[in-house]
C-alpha cells in the first residue's frame, strides 16, 4: 500500500516518540528545580544513576560501601544474601532519594543562596562528580542488571496489526514494549506533577517560590522546606528515569551521559515551562532519529545522535534565545 | 620583613607599571624561571616528567586559556576537550603534511587554526548568555569529538583510527615521538608556557582584559560604556582558543604520543579544565597554574597514598578521587569562590604587615 522505506521512516518517528518521552522525562527534573530556585542543576543525569543504582543496589542486597570497607577492614563482605521485592526496594530508593534532596539542600545550596546562577550551575558539576563517585564507591562501578518486572521487547500485536500496510519485506512496526510503559509512565508522572503543582497547598507554594522567592518568604512560605522538597521531587523524577534507562540499557555509567540529552531538549523548550520540556523532548528525540535515517547513517558515517540534539539546540537559539516557550528574557542594567 | 614596598621607589612610569611591582615578588618570579630553566631540566627523570610536570606545563596553558574565556570574560565554556581536540588534530596533520618545518611552527599554527573554530563557535555567545551558552558549548564539544571520530581524512585513514606523532627535532634534539627524552619535552613545555603566560598576564592587565572584565561584570552596562561586544567576546573566545589549541598541540605531540579522540579529549578534559580554573581561581594567571597543578597533583598523591601506601584497589582509589574533586569544587565555591589564587593574595597581604597586625 505505501513504499517500504516510507513505512520505515514511520517507525523511526515513533522510536524516536518514544525516546524523545524519556529525555522529557530527565527534562522535567531539570525543570523542577530550575523553576523553584533558580539553579540549573547538572547533576539530574547522576541522580538518575545514582537512583538507579541505589534501587538495584537494595533489590539485590548488597553491602554499601562494601569496597570501601573491604579495603578498610580486609574483610569480605558483599551481600546481605536478601532480595527486596521491586516495589519496596523502590520506595526505599525513594527514601533515599529524599535523603539526599535534604543533604543538598542543607550542606551545599543554603550557604550559595544569592549567589550567580552561574556559580551555582558550577556547583552542581561539583556535586554530580561527587555523586559518581559516591555511588560508584557505594554500589560498585560494574554494569548491573535492572529487572523491575516491566515487559521487554518488541510489541507482536502492534507489529501483526500494522503488517498489511507494507509491501513484502515490511512485518509491521518494531515497537519496544519497554518503550511503550515508558511513555505511559512519563505521561502519568507529567499528569501528577501538573495536578500537584496546581491543586495541592504545596504546590501552590511551590510555584509561589518560583514567582518570587522574596514575596514567598513574606507570606510565610519557608523557602528551605520547598527546596528540599523540590529537589525530592527531582530526585523522584530521576528514580523513574533511571529505572526506565536502566531497564532499557543495564545500569552504568553512560546513563548519566543519556540524561545530558536533557540539556538539548530543555533549550528548545525554554528551562521554565513543563510542557516546554516535554514538546523538546518529543522534538529531539523525532529529530535525531530521522536525521540519522535520512541524512547521518547514509552521508555523514552514522552516529549523529551523539551531537544533532547539540547543534539543533544551538542554532535554534540563535534565533529565539529564550526556546519555544520560555518566558521572554527581559534584562536591565 | 622581606615582603613589603617600603625602599623600592619607582622613578619612572614604566617601573611603576610593572608586573611585580614589589622587589621580593620580582626576585622570586626571576628565582622560579631560573630554576625552572637551568635547575629541573639537570635533574628530571622520566615519571617526575610524564606524572607530573610535563601534564602540569601543558593544562597550565589550557587553564589559562579557558580562564581567558570563563574567568576574564565570563563565557562559561563546556567545549575546552574539544577546542584541545582540534589543536592536535591540527597539529597531526600539519606534523605530517610538512615534515620539513619546525614543530614550533605548527603548534603556534594549529593554535591560530583552533583560534578560528573556537571564535565560530563562540558567535552564538552574542545571543545567549549564562548557562545557555554553556550548554551551547557541548554542542562544540560532542560534535567535534565526533567529527575527528568519524572523517577519516583527519587521521590520516589509519586503521586504528589513532593518530601517532612522528619524531620531530628541535634544534636537533628530538621533542616529540616515543625516544624523546624527559629534559626535551619538559623544556619544550615550558617554553611554550612561559611564552603564554607572559602574553596573558599582559594582555590581561591592558585594555582588551580591561574590556573583557567590563564585560564579564555585566554586557549591556559595558555597552552603555562604549565596550563592543561583538569585539570583546570574539576576542576573548579567539585569544582563548589559540592558547587551548596550543596546549591540545602539546598534550597530543609531546605528552601523549599517540591518541584516540574519544579518550584523550573526551567531555571530562572539558571539566577537568574549568575544575582547574574554579579551585585555582577564575579571573587570575596565578590561579591557572595553581590549579593545574593541583589537579595534576592530587591524583598522583592519592595513588601514592591509597593504592601505593594503604594497597586500596585502584578502582576504589579512582572512585575516592572523584568524591574528593566533587566535594573539593563545592567546597571551593562555598567557601572560597576566588580560589586558591585569593588564598595566596591574602597571605601576601598577610605578609605585607607582618609582624605587625595593622
Amino acid at each position: 500500500m505505501f513504499p517500504d522505506q516510507f513505512l520505515f521512516g514511520v517507525e523511526v518517528l515513533l522510536n524516536g516518540l518514544m525516546a524523545g518521552v524519556l529525555y522529557a522525562l530527565v527534562a522535567l527534573g531539570f525543570v523542577l528545580i530550575f523553576k523553584a530556585s533558580g539553579i540549573f542543576n547538572y547533576a539530574q543525569g547522576v541522580m538518575a544513576l545514582f537512583a538507579a543504582l541505589t534501587l538495584v543496589g537494595i533489590m539485590d542486597g548488597q553491602v554499601p560501601f562494601s569496597h570501601l570497607i573491604n579495603a578498610l577492614f580486609g574483610t569480605d563482605v558483599h551481600h546481605f544474601g536478601w532480595h527486596v521485592p521491586a516495589f519496596a526496594a523502590i520506595l526505599l530508593a525513594m527514601a533515599v532519594m529524599v535523603g539526599l534532596a535534604w543533604i543538598v539542600q542543607y550542606f551545599i545550596f543554603r550557604h550559595l543562596v544569592g549567589q550567580e546562577p552561574i556559580i551555582l550551575f558550577m556547583a552542581t558539576i561539583g556535586l554530580a562528580y561527587f555523586m559518581e563517585g559516591f555511588g560508584d564507591m557505594m554500589w560498585g562501578s560494574e554494569i548491573k542488571k535492572l529487572d523491575v518486572g516491566i515487559p521487554q521487547g518488541g510489541s507482536f500485536w502492534i507489529e501483526e496489526a500494522t503488517a498489511f500496510l507494507g509491501g513484502s519485506n515490511f512485518y509491521g512496526f518494531f515497537i519496544d514494549q519497554l518503550d511503550i510503559v515508558a511513555a505511559v509512565v512519563a505521561i502519568i508522572l507529567v499528569v501528577l506533577l501538573v495536578a500537584f503543582a496546581q491543586y495541592t497547598k504545596q504546590g501552590r507554594a511551590m510555584r509561589a517560590v518560583a514567582d518570587d522567592h522574596q514575596a514567598a518568604l513574606s507570606v510565610g512560605i519557608s523557602l528551605s522546606f520547598i527546596w528540599v522538597l523540590v529537589w525530592s521531587l527531582a530526585g523522584f523524577v530521576a528514580l523513574v528515569a533511571g529505572i526506565m534507562w536502566g531497564a532499557k540499557s543495564g545500569v552504568q555509567f553512560s546513563l548519566s551521559l543519556i540524561a545530558l540529552k536533557a540539556l538539548p531538549v530543555l533549550m528548545l523548550g525554554g528551562f521554565t515551562s513543563i510542557p516546554g520540556a516535554i514538546v523538546g523532548g518529543l522534538i529531539v528525540g523525532v529529530g535525531e532519529k530521522l536525521f540519522e535515517f535520512l541524512i547521518g547513517a547514509p552521508f555523514l558515517g552514522g552516529a549523529t545522535e551523539n551531537w544533532f540534539a547539540y547543534m539543533l539546540a544551538l542554532v535554534f537559539l540563535v534565533f529565539r534565545p529564550q526556546g519555544l516557550f520560555g518566558e521572554k528574557i527581559i534584562e536591565r542594567v | 620583613m622581606l615582603y613589603r614596598e617600603s625602599g623600592d621607589f619607582s622613578e619612572t612610569y614604566k617601573a611603576d607599571s610593572q608586573t611585580f611591582p614589589i622587589k621580593f615578588d620580582r626576585y622570586r618570579y626571576y628565582a622560579v624561571l631560573i630554576v625552572a630553566f637551568l635547575v629541573i631540566p639537570f635533574v628530571i627523570n622520566d615519571y617526575w616528567a610524564n606524572a607530573v610536570l610535563v601534564p602540569f606545563l601543558i593544562y597550565a596553558i589550557a587553564a589559562i586559556g579557558l580562564n581567558i574565556l570563563t574567568g576574564y570574560c565570563g563565557q562559561v565554556s563546556l567545549g575546552t576537550g574539544g577546542f584541545m581536540a582540534v589543536g592536535a588534530y591540527a597539529c597531526y596533520k600539519l606534523m605530517t603534511a610538512f615534515p620539513d618545518v619546525s614543530i614550533v611552527v605548527h603548534v603556534l599554527i594549529s593554535g591560530g587554526i583552533t583560534a578560528a573554530v573556537v571564535t565560530l563557535f563562540g558567535l552564538p555567545s552574542l545571543r545567549i548568555k549564562g548557562f545557555y551558552l554553556a550548554v551551547a558549548t557541548l554542542a562544540a564539544q560532542f560534535f567535534l569529538v565526533w567529527l575527528f571520530n568519524r572523517v577519516a581524512w583527519f587521521y590520516n585513514y589509519s586503521a586504528s583510527g589513532q593518530i601517532n606523532a612522528p619524531d620531530r627535532t628541535v634544534f636537533g634534539y628530538l621533542v616529540t615521538g616515543p625516544n624523546t627524552e624527559a629534559w626535551a619535552k619538559y623544556l619544550i613545555c615550558l617554553i611554550f608556557v612561559t611564552f603564554t603566560g607572559i602574553v596573558a598576564r599582559n594582555m590581561t592587565r591592558g585594555a582588551l582584559g580591561r574590556k573583557w572584565s567590563a564585560i564579564r561584570d555585566m554586557d549591556i552596562a559595558a555597552e552603555i560604556i562604549g565596550v563592543n561586544p561583538l569585539n570583546a567576546k570574539l576576542s576573548a573566545f579567539a585569544i582563548s582558543g589559540f592558547f587551548i589549541g596550543i596546549s591540545g598541540a602539546l598534550f597530543f605531540s609531546v605528552y601523549l604520543g599517540a591518541a584516540e579522540v574519544g579518550e584523550a579529549f573526551g567531555i571530562q578534559k572539558s571539566f577537568l579544565v574549568l575544575f582547574m580554573i574554579i579551585i585555582g581561581g577564575l579571573g587570575s594567571i596565578f590561579g591557572s597554574f595553581a590549579g593545574a597543578a593541583f589537579m595534576v597533583l592530587l591524583p598522583v598523591f592519592l595513588k601514592n597514598v591509597l593504592v601505593g601506601g594503604l594497597g586500596w584497589d585502584t578502582a576504589l582509589a579512582a572512585h575516592l578521587e572523584f568524591v574528593i574533586v566533587g566535594a573539593l569544587i563545592i567546597v571551593f565555591l562555598i567557601a572560597e569562590p576566588h580560589g586558591l589564587a585569593q588564598l595566596w593574595r591574602v597571605a601576601k597581604e598577610k605578609l605585607r604587615l607582618w609582624p605587625f597586625p595593622h
